[in-house]
């Protein structure tokens, strides 16, 4: 076993003898229209079930409501007023003073993108009102936690540094729901309802869901991966707010987004789960929020369970030697 | 769009509904441009604009008025492109008055006929005539109006009898196209932009700033609209607005310029171009008319005057070509080409005269393809009820949609007006083949054909309709065969005869090179050929549509072209084919200046090579390539040959770029601002409330609210817009039987502001019921910021948003009330599409009533608004001022008795 929390290359941890750099995603919300194609893209590609009882969610334009074991990318809708756009401003603006690093560098001067030198760089008015759109997806972390407490070893690190189930393997036991500190990962219910994947299917009586009771996620598109392919999602994003790529390269694209938004006056925006230092040992899925990640409904600290797992080994071994002493003493108290 | 400095989208959302073109948006953004979103609502567009900028829907014509007032007072328009490329310095007939000398209407309406004689619009003609028309007289509005002559320019002006203008090169002269502008728009104010559209002065200043100073020598600023601007009585004048704005701002033929018409579907700008319209035959040629056009000699000399300047002069030979493509051998000299194997229109055979016509008896059968009208066409009721008096209807689509089910389960069952048992039609559903199943072209937005492959073979019987019409032209031509009735020759003299695969469907590039056309006689006869230019009108050409003439250039077939962008220059001329001629950019030649040198450095595309003699650049020069700068070839010579070496727009009579509309336009030759047919407000520009030219149907079926300042306006006091959402197909023929998509909208709902929800008591994600004077729906309420009130001359008027997905019936996966119910039938004149962006409505909580209740419903609504047929139908709202006798009839304005 490698490392259980910080900074590490996750592949290499898993013993896997080759060059493959770790692959990602970063998705810039900053530029997301709210489509929602990655969300129909994945489940058209992964031949994932409906879910939902086709009613309204009441939550804006979203109706999906959560990543879960059928919606493996997923598209929150936020509506903001003045009063909450200046506090994002505020926030941002005091994360890059602070110095933190999961901003990446502070503003500095945008990289030469075409005709930017004659772009206004005065800081935008501050709207009276904003949609924040986000497409949300499995964040493949450096310390998956998910995978870290699977008692059957269907979770396994690929050769690309990401997650996935073997769904041969899984006996269903849930026991990584719990180990995911962003609930992204979940058990299919049979409440779903599988989708016809060719037109002669259509008519058919309720097909067979697939994979019921099973814990089902992102798989980074695996299987498109292995081919050499872009995973679906990314592939199907019309304004590239899906970026795909090696890990180090869309960190470092995040870092020099945040930069240039920085340069333009929007303080708010953010980077989320690209710093390696946090408690997942940083994310294979990194994002540019453009507010706090609570209100993206992200976790603001996630933390792996296993990452205290060294201290709770220390004080479980001290606890046995403190009984061991104990009983030691009590025996050698009984003999005296 | 990629190249703009600014981008001003008005009446569309596009990131919504063309998600995937909104890539250029993107990236003009990601280079620095400014995007400006202004709409009714507050849409996913205008979360990732740089400001929204909320507007009352329809008060357009306000708005870019207001900003070509500011852009001629202040001084800001670029001169020497507005002085060489439009008509700006022409004169127009001393016999024309402007909309501000007649309250609201210009010389030349007929209140009887409800149209215009638009005589007095012309160019004044040296001497002292006017240019009219070519051919025999002018054309009265009312006429061009039945055959919605509009249409006939998406590839040209109007035709005009010759291009000897006069001129005013100094713009002074009151008659001059400038000085009429300039007068016409000069109480379009910011004041006025912020009582009729509710756009605050620091909103309006904002956008005239981002538009001029992204305008001129070195920046570009291009609008893009879609049918939030076409769908109105006055559509085509919104467009014509922004036409002359961006004229003045020299915003046309030069990269990141230009005004970019979204087209709502995959193929829709194909089919225009190679019609599914009624009024047009491919390339924009007009349909003949019984009276106007009776021989071929009267067609050709009517369509296109060979004494005109530039290549609409060549008409006879695209005309031609286009016969000897359809008719082969059986087109002589002798025959005319088989001119007469052309019906002939004898009115206006629109999709809602036509629907109007089914509830009279008049049509027997009716074929439905890749549509459907019982959700997606305005007035469903009336659409469905038409339906039902059909002998046969086919309905070729993927799934069961509502208007083939209407029968069995649409509204009219539920509310007892129609009984399954008493319904005659035969409704035939054909299953189709979708486009993954088939190969063919796509036309986009930019003219572009793009080849698609067939992926996979069409499962069971479904066809692709190529494969379909084919098939029926054959049953057809069996059944005729042998027939020796004159008026059979027509089917049976077609050529029709295409390679088919071992399913039986034809090769789709077999249709393509005949579309593109070849030569017949000489040395290359049965080559393709490769330019349109190649066309003659002698017979020894064929090409099916003269606009496409190219695509399959050497047998080659271009449209398939995929060098991706990335590998080739700017223009990309390797990616796909643009007709005309695969250009890019139309009327490029206005890139450079009248010396024929580029504008700047930064906008460079097409210049003048002094050392070659001719035009070169980045794209394909939309000229005549030898043409130099300076030429001033004389007019009366007529054709290509007659276009100076500074008129850039080669398809209009007389090369430039049309300010001022002196042909072409029934309802006016300036863009002038009228209320829709139901508004809450009064016009505050003149006393012509709506579009005197509009075309209305006084009818008891289609009943309209009463307008500002009259009696019952208050109990249909808000205003509706429908549109389309990112996750459902128009009509939702092709998203709502797809779960995935389905689960993404399941609900039909209706988007009000918190404001409006407080005033009527709207519980969010509760129901509401939403009524109009043709019908009632039920919705899920979705309050939202992002729908506010605004606040228009002291009074506030809430919008009511209403996407128009959901239709009644059992087959779709998900289903709902249909928002299109709630619209009447009022067109647009010029090209007959239909107001579904704004009209009247009143809006309660609950869930609306069941069965006959309903119809109870609309009908005391009606009882309580005092509506008459005649409610909203007068074409002059007050005949005292604009001095013309009241005609018979009674006025809804004042009347007040029940309908």
């Amino acid at each position: 076993m490698g490392q259980l929390s910080g900074p590490t290359d996750p592949t290499a941890d898993a013993h896997w003898e080759h060059n493959h750099p770790r692959k990602g995603f970063f998705t810039d919300t900053s530029i997301c229209i709210g489509c929602k194609a990655c969300e129909v893209a994945c489940k058209e590609w992964n031949h994932n079930p409906q879910d939902g009882n086709l009613e309204l969610l009441g939550s804006s334009y979203d109706n999906t409501g959560a990543l879960g074991a059928s919606t493996w990318r997923h598209v929150a809708f936020i509506e903001q007023g003045q009063e909450r756009i200046i506090e994002a401003r505020e926030s941002g603006r005091a994360l890059v003073n602070l110095g933190m690093p999961r901003i990446g560098p502070p503003a500095q001067a945008a990289p030469a993108v075409t005709d930017l030198a004659e772009a206004d760089t005065t800081p935008p008015d501050t709207a009276d009102f904003r949609w924040l759109m986000s497409s949300d997806v499995c964040k493949h972390c450096t310390h998956a936690g998910c995978l870290d407490v699977c008692p059957t070893g269907a979770l396994f690190r690929t050769e690309f540094g990401t997650v996935v189930v073997q769904d041969d393997v899984c006996n269903g036991c849930g026991t990584c729901v719990a180990g995911c500190p962003f609930g992204v990962i979940e058990r299919r219910s049979n409440g779903t309802v599988k989708v016809a994947t060719s037109r002669e299917e259509q008519h058919a009586k309720h097909p067979e869901v697939p994979n019921v009771g099973i814990a089902q996620k992102c798989t980074l598109c695996y299987d498109r991966l292995v081919a050499d392919e872009t995973p679906a999602c990314a592939k199907a994003c019309p304004t590239t707010s899906i970026k795909f790529g090696d890990h180090d390269d869309m960190v470092e694209t995040a870092r020099e987004r945040v930069a240039t938004l920085h340069a333009q006056g929007m303080t708010e925006a953010r980077l989320y789960g690209a710093n390696e230092n946090d408690g997942v040992g940083g994310t294979g899925s990194v994002f540019l929020l453009l507010d706090e990640p609570e209100v993206y409904g992200l976790p603001p600290d996630p933390r792996v369970p296993t990452a205290d797992l060294p201290q709770m080994y220390r004080r479980a071994g001290m606890a046995v030697a403190g009984m061991a002493a104990a009983a030691a003493l009590a025996f050698l108290g009984g003999r005296a | 769009m990629a190249n703009a400095d600014c981008i001003i989208i008005q009446g569309s959302n596009m990131a919504e509904c063309h998600p995937v073109g909104y890539q250029w948006v993107a990236e003009a953004k990601a280079r620095g441009a400014k995007v400006i979103h202004v709409d009714p609502r507050f849409t996913r567009t205008s979360a990732v604009s740089d400001r929204h900028i909320p507007i009352r829907a329809g008060s357009d014509v306000v708005l870019l008025g207001a900003l070509i007032n500011y852009v001629l007072t202040n001084d800001l328009w670029f001169k020497e492109y507005v002085t060489a490329y439009t008509n700006a310095a022409t004169l127009v007939h001393e016999d024309y008055r402007d909309a501000e000398d007649l309250g609201g209407l210009f010389s030349g309406f007929d209140p009887e006929k409800r149209a215009y004689d638009t005589s007095s619009w012309a160019y004044a003609e040296k001497g002292d005539g006017a240019i009219d028309e070519p051919g025999p007289g002018s054309e009265h509005g009312a006429d061009a109006t039945a055959r919605a002559a509009g249409h006939a320019f998406g590839s040209g002006g109007p035709p005009l009898e010759h291009a000897e203008v006069q001129r005013d090169d100094t713009l002074q002269d009151p008659r001059t196209v400038f000085q009429i502008v300039k007068r016409h728009y000069a109480r379009y104010t910011a004041e006025m932009v912020r009582d009729m559209c509710g756009i605050d002065a620091a909103d309006f200043e904002y956008m005239v700033r981002a538009i001029t100073e992204n305008s001129g020598r070195d920046r570009t600023t291009c609008f893009a609209y879609a049918v939030g601007w076409t769908q109105h009585s006055l559509g085509a004048q919104f467009i014509r607005a922004a036409a002359i704005l961006q004229l003045l701002l020299g915003n046309i033929g030069r990269p990141g310029g230009g005004i970019m018409a979204l087209r709502g579907h995959a193929s829709i700008q194909g089919s225009t171009d190679i019609p599914t319209l009624f009024n047009l035959l491919p390339g924009y040629l007009p349909m003949p008319s019984a009276g106007r056009h009776d021989s071929l000699e009267d067609y050709l000399s009517v369509i296109g005057s060979k004494k005109q300047k530039g290549f609409w002069a060549d008409a006879d030979a695209y005309t031609v070509s286009l016969l000897k493509a359809w008719w082969g051998d059986a087109a002589t000299a002798d025959n005319d080409w088989a001119y007469d194997y052309l019906p002939r229109l004898t009115g206006a055979h629109g999709t809602y005269e036509t629907v109007m016509g089914m509830l009279e008896d008049e049509v027997e059968g009716y074929f439905i393809l890749g549509q459907n009208p019982a959700v997606g066409s305005a007035h469903g009721r009336m659409q469905r009820l038409a339906m039902s008096h059909l002998k046969w209807l086919v309905v070729r689509d993927l799934n069961l949609i509502e208007s083939a089910t209407w029968w069995k389960d649409g509204p009219e069952i539920e509310s007892g007006e129609l009984r399954t048992e008493d319904i005659e039609t035969e409704v035939f559903f054909l299953p189709a083949a979708t486009h993954v199943e088939k190969a063919g072209s796509f036309t986009q937005t930019q003219r572009l054909l793009q080849w698609r492959h067939q992926a996979v073979a069409p499962p069971g019987e479904c066809q692709s309709e190529l494969q379909f019409f084919f098939e029926l032209g054959q049953r057809i031509r069996e059944k005729l065969a042998g027939s020796e009735d004159e008026r059979d020759r027509p089917l049976l003299d077609l050529t029709w005869d295409y390679p088919t695969d071992e399913h039986g469907d034809p090769d789709a590039e077999a249709v393509l090179a005949e579309i593109n056309g070849r030569h017949l006689d000489g040395p290359d006869a049965g080559k393709p050929l490769s330019a349109y230019t190649e066309l003659r009108a002698d017979g020894s050409t064929a090409a099916g549509c003269w606009i496409y003439t190219g695509v399959y250039a050497d047998g080659f077939n271009h449209a398939a072209n995929r060098k991706p962008g990335q590998e080739q220059g700017p223009a990309a001329p390797e990616w796909g084919w643009a007709w005309p001629a695969n250009r890019r950019i139309l009327y490029n030649r206005a890139s450079a200046d009248p010396a024929g040198k580029p504008w700047s450095e930064r906008k460079k595309y097409i210049w003048w090579d002094e050392e070659q003699g001719k035009w070169v650049g980045d794209d394909v020069p939309d000229f005549p390539v030898d043409r130099a700068p300076g030429s001033k070839p004389d007019p009366s010579v007529g054709g290509p040959a007659a276009l100076s070496g500074d008129d850039p727009f080669i398809m209009q009579a007389d090369g430039k770029g049309w300010l001022f509309a002196p042909k072409g336009l029934v309802d006016g030759p300036l863009p002038t601002h009228y209320e829709a047919q139901e508004s809450p407000v009064a016009n505050a520009l003149y006393p012509q409330q709506q579009s005197p030219a509009r075309l209305v149907f006084p009818r008891s079926d289609n009943l309209s609210a009463p307008s500002a300042g009259t009696s019952g306006a208050d109990i249909y006091p808000y205003v509706f817009t429908t549109y389309r959402l990112t996750e459902h197909h128009t009509a939702g023929g092709m998203s709502r039987w797809l779960p995935y998509l389905s689960e993404l909208q399941p609900e039909m709902f209706c988007e009000v502001s918190p404001e409006l929800a407080a005033e009527r008591g709207l519980e969010p994600y509760g129901w509401a019921t939403i009524i109009s004077p043709r019908s009632a729906i039920e919705a899920k309420v979705l309050v939202t910021d992002r729908m506010r009130p605004l606040a228009i001359g002291g009074h506030t008027v809430h919008q009511i948003g209403l996407p128009y997905h959901w239709g009644v019936g059992n087959s779709a996966v998900v289903s709902g009330d249909a928002a299109n119910d709630l619209l009447g039938v009022t067109l647009d004149p010029n090209v007959q599409i239909q107001e579904s962006k704004v009209a009247s409505c009143d809006i309660r909580p609950g869930r609306r009533p069941r069965g006959r209740e309903l119809l109870d419903l609309v009908a005391e609504y009606q009882v309580r608004a005092g509506i008459t047929i005649e409610t909203g139908n007068r074409a002059v709202t007050d005949p005292a001022a604009e001095g013309i006798e009241p005609g018979p009839g009674k006025d809804g304005r004042t009347a007040g008795g029940p309908g």
